[in-house]
């Protein structure tokens, strides 16, 4: 494990730094000075000048970006140009939305895509495959925004059951505020649950025809049987890189979804402060989705050594 | 248990009629033969001749959009149209099978100790640390160096001579009274070949199982098992005793085979003899002999319907018209 698990550190830590300097380079690059833009065009230029060296722009390229570097390391990422807060403080109070939005997403995707992939594998050419695969066909043209738009019609428009956007918090209790994340949830799942369980079902299908699934049917062991016992882990592997992947569109997903149901989460401060150039908000946010992305993809490069005895000892 | 002259699988007039991507193809027709406990069978034959759809007949292996006609019986109790919750209690319990492919045909995930288990913890009522046990007593008895300390190995940490091993090991655990193995030894090195028909042989003989050794080696076919069949086009062109079937090889495609064998201490450049043509596609077979179109004797008649098999004696048999030709001195010259 040991040599394996150091490898895949190194890369994470590489591909963060990485990370870090485009997004700090790019958004360096956009044109307009952040404190012009702030006080607005007809500021004095003394005034933008002095708000220029309180805010730390006067300095040069790389100390900027050693600064930025050092804050994130000690949990300091400054203040909010717009808001006068800090940063790390406006990131945090929006995280308590948008992290169980993303965990109840992903944990419906999983659910809906495994469900579907293995039974369409199981019954493959079979009506019931035929079926559901155009079921996800359809899934993988819904723009999400689009499908949200037609859950609160249904849900909260006219069956009332849930209400149409805003997030109730997490103070009186876990059961309101999961109530509230319920069809945004679903909506971001819905696209991204059609391509998984197209994948699940093709890996699969292409273990049920590996010889081991002979030798285990051979050995008396019925259809079933094999499938959960034999052929699942096995099809794993795929999945879950996929399911990696697919954990950066979700995140993605957020902004736009966040702003359809009026959600305070990442996603909404995202989306407002580039609208306020509050170009240090966008930084530390775009840094933290990049971190969340890569830390995810971590996760699923342990656990394919978890699942595939091969892995461990192709890098010992 | 029963008489033990009483047959314990016999299968008579076994056809099967697969869907493939040109159509259905009667992969096999007119397969006959019994075995008693003890008694070891070879299939020979060019790939596409039939010989593992016969094989996976018998285990019930075939997909389900197969037909199968005939009959299949084991002491006495119909296998054909057996549901599959009832023939997973015989497979792996009563009749076994030793793959081709020893690299896939092990799951890469499982240790192998679980896999060998397995067909214990499915048909007998022993706990998990029984079976592992006699796991282990069975990885030993096939010769897995190490087997108690390699028991929660996986199969990618052993060689492909090892894993057949594994394999077989898995397909005694139950006590078979059939061991079919599907060409155990084409995937291994020459100098493992031998050693692992040896296992086979010695294990078939402690055991008194029957056998079904499937190659398209005649001299592992010659050595390794007391009767033969030749299958071609999916019908058995000759069968008999292996000795009777090598020393007066009746149908012009025995002869054939034996010809094309490489030989040691030919000149250096001279070309393999090889049956002219190729095998029929199984989707269009011709109406008559199944190797009318490659055969050096043919006539019109053998065109006309499949040919009888002739008994030429000892019961040898030989699914051809023209024995008094093909069984002359020397035989068919191609």
């Amino acid at each position: 494990m040991s040599v394996f698990f150091l490898q895949r550190i190194l890369t994470l830590v590489a591909t963060l730094f990485a990370a870090s300097l485009i997004i700090f380079l790019v958004l360096d690059a956009l044109p307009g000075n952040a404190a012009q833009m702030l006080m607005g065009a007809d500021a004095s230029p003394d005034a933008v000048r002095a708000l220029t060296v309180k805010l730390g722009l006067d300095q040069p390229l790389t100390v900027r970006y050693l600064l930025w570097l050092k804050g994130m390391a000690v949990g300091d990422l400054g203040n909010s140009y717009v808001y006068g807060t800090p940063v790390a403080g406006l990131i945090a109070e929006r995280l308590v939305l948008t992290i169980p939005l993303a965990i109840m997403s992903m944990l419906i995707t999983v659910v809906l895509a495994l469900a579907a992939g293995i039974y369409t594998a199981a019954n493959h050419n079979k009506i019931g495959d035929v079926g559901v695969m155009s079921l996800t066909q359809i899934g993988i043209a819904l723009p999400n925004f689009w499908f949200a738009i037609l859950l609160i019609l249904l849900f909260s428009v006219k069956l009332q059951l849930l209400s149409a956007g805003g997030f109730a918090g997490w103070d009186d209790g876990i059961w309101p505020g999961i109530r509230s994340l319920l069809l945004p949830a679903i909506s971001l799942a819905v696209v991204q649950a059609a391509i998984l369980a197209r994948v699940t079902r093709s890996a699969v299908l292409e273990v049920l025809r590996e010889d081991f699934v002979r030798t285990a049917r051979a050995k008396g062991l019925g259809k079933r049987e094999v499938l959960w016992r034999h052929v699942l882990r096995n099809a794993m592997i795929p999945v879950m890189t996929v399911m990696g992947l697919q954990f950066a569109n979700l995140l993605a997903g957020t902004i736009v979804i966040e702003n359809v149901f009026y959600l305070p989460g990442l996603g909404r401060l995202i989306f407002q402060s580039i609208a306020n150039r509050d170009l240090i908000v966008v930084r530390n946010c775009v840094m933290l989705l990049a971190a969340m992305v890569v830390i995810v993809n971590f996760v699923v490069d342990m656990l394919y050594a978890f699942i595939d005895p091969r892995i461990k000892v192709a890098n010992l | 248990m029963a008489n033990a002259d009483a047959p314990l699988i016999e299968v008579k007039d076994l056809g099967v009629r697969l869907n493939t991507s040109r159509g259905p193809a009667q992969a096999v027709r007119g397969v006959s033969f019994t075995l008693r406990r003890g008694e070891t069978l070879g299939l020979v034959g060019e790939s596409g001749c039939g010989k593992s759809v016969t094989a996976l007949a018998l285990m019930g292996l075939l997909p389900d959009s197969a037909v199968i006609s005939g009959s299949i019986r084991l002491e006495g109790a119909e296998l054909v149209g057996l549901p599959d919750a009832a023939y997973c209690k015989l497979r792996g319990n009563r009749i076994s099978m030793i793959f081709q492919e020893p690299m896939t045909a092990l799951n890469p995930m499982h240790t192998i100790g679980r896999q060998v288990a397995e067909p214990l913890l499915r048909h007998t009522s022993v706990s998990a640390a029984e079976a592992r046990q006699e796991a282990i007593a069975l990885l030993d008895r096939v010769g897995l160096p190490d087997a108690s300390k390699r028991i929660d190995a996986y199969p990618h940490q052993f060689s492909g001579g090892q894993r057949q091993r594994i394999t077989i090991a898995m397909a005694l655990a139950c006590q078979p009274d059939v061991l079919i193995a599907d060409e155990p030894t084409t995937a291994l090195d020459v100098t493992i070949q031998g050693q692992i028909l040896d296992l086979i042989a010695d294990l078939v003989a402690e055991r008194g199982m029957a056998m079904i050794l499937i190659s398209h080696d005649l001299g592992v076919i010659a050595e390794n098992v007391a009767r033969m069949m030749v299958m071609y086009g999916g019908t058995v062109v000759e069968s008999g005793e292996t000795q009777a079937v090598f020393t007066r090889m009746g149908h012009p495609y025995t002869q054939g085979l034996f010809r094309a064998r490489p030989r040691l201490g030919a000149r250096k450049g001279t070309r393999l003899t090889t049956i002219a043509g190729t095998v029929p596609e199984l989707a269009d077979l011709p109406a008559g002999c199944t190797f009318a179109d490659r055969c050096a004797i043919v006539e019109a008649r053998c065109r006309a319907a499949l040919p009888p098999v002739v008994d030429v004696g000892g019961s040898h048999g030989v699914r051809c018209i023209r024995t008094d030709v093909s069984m002359a001195d020397g035989g068919v010259v191609a």
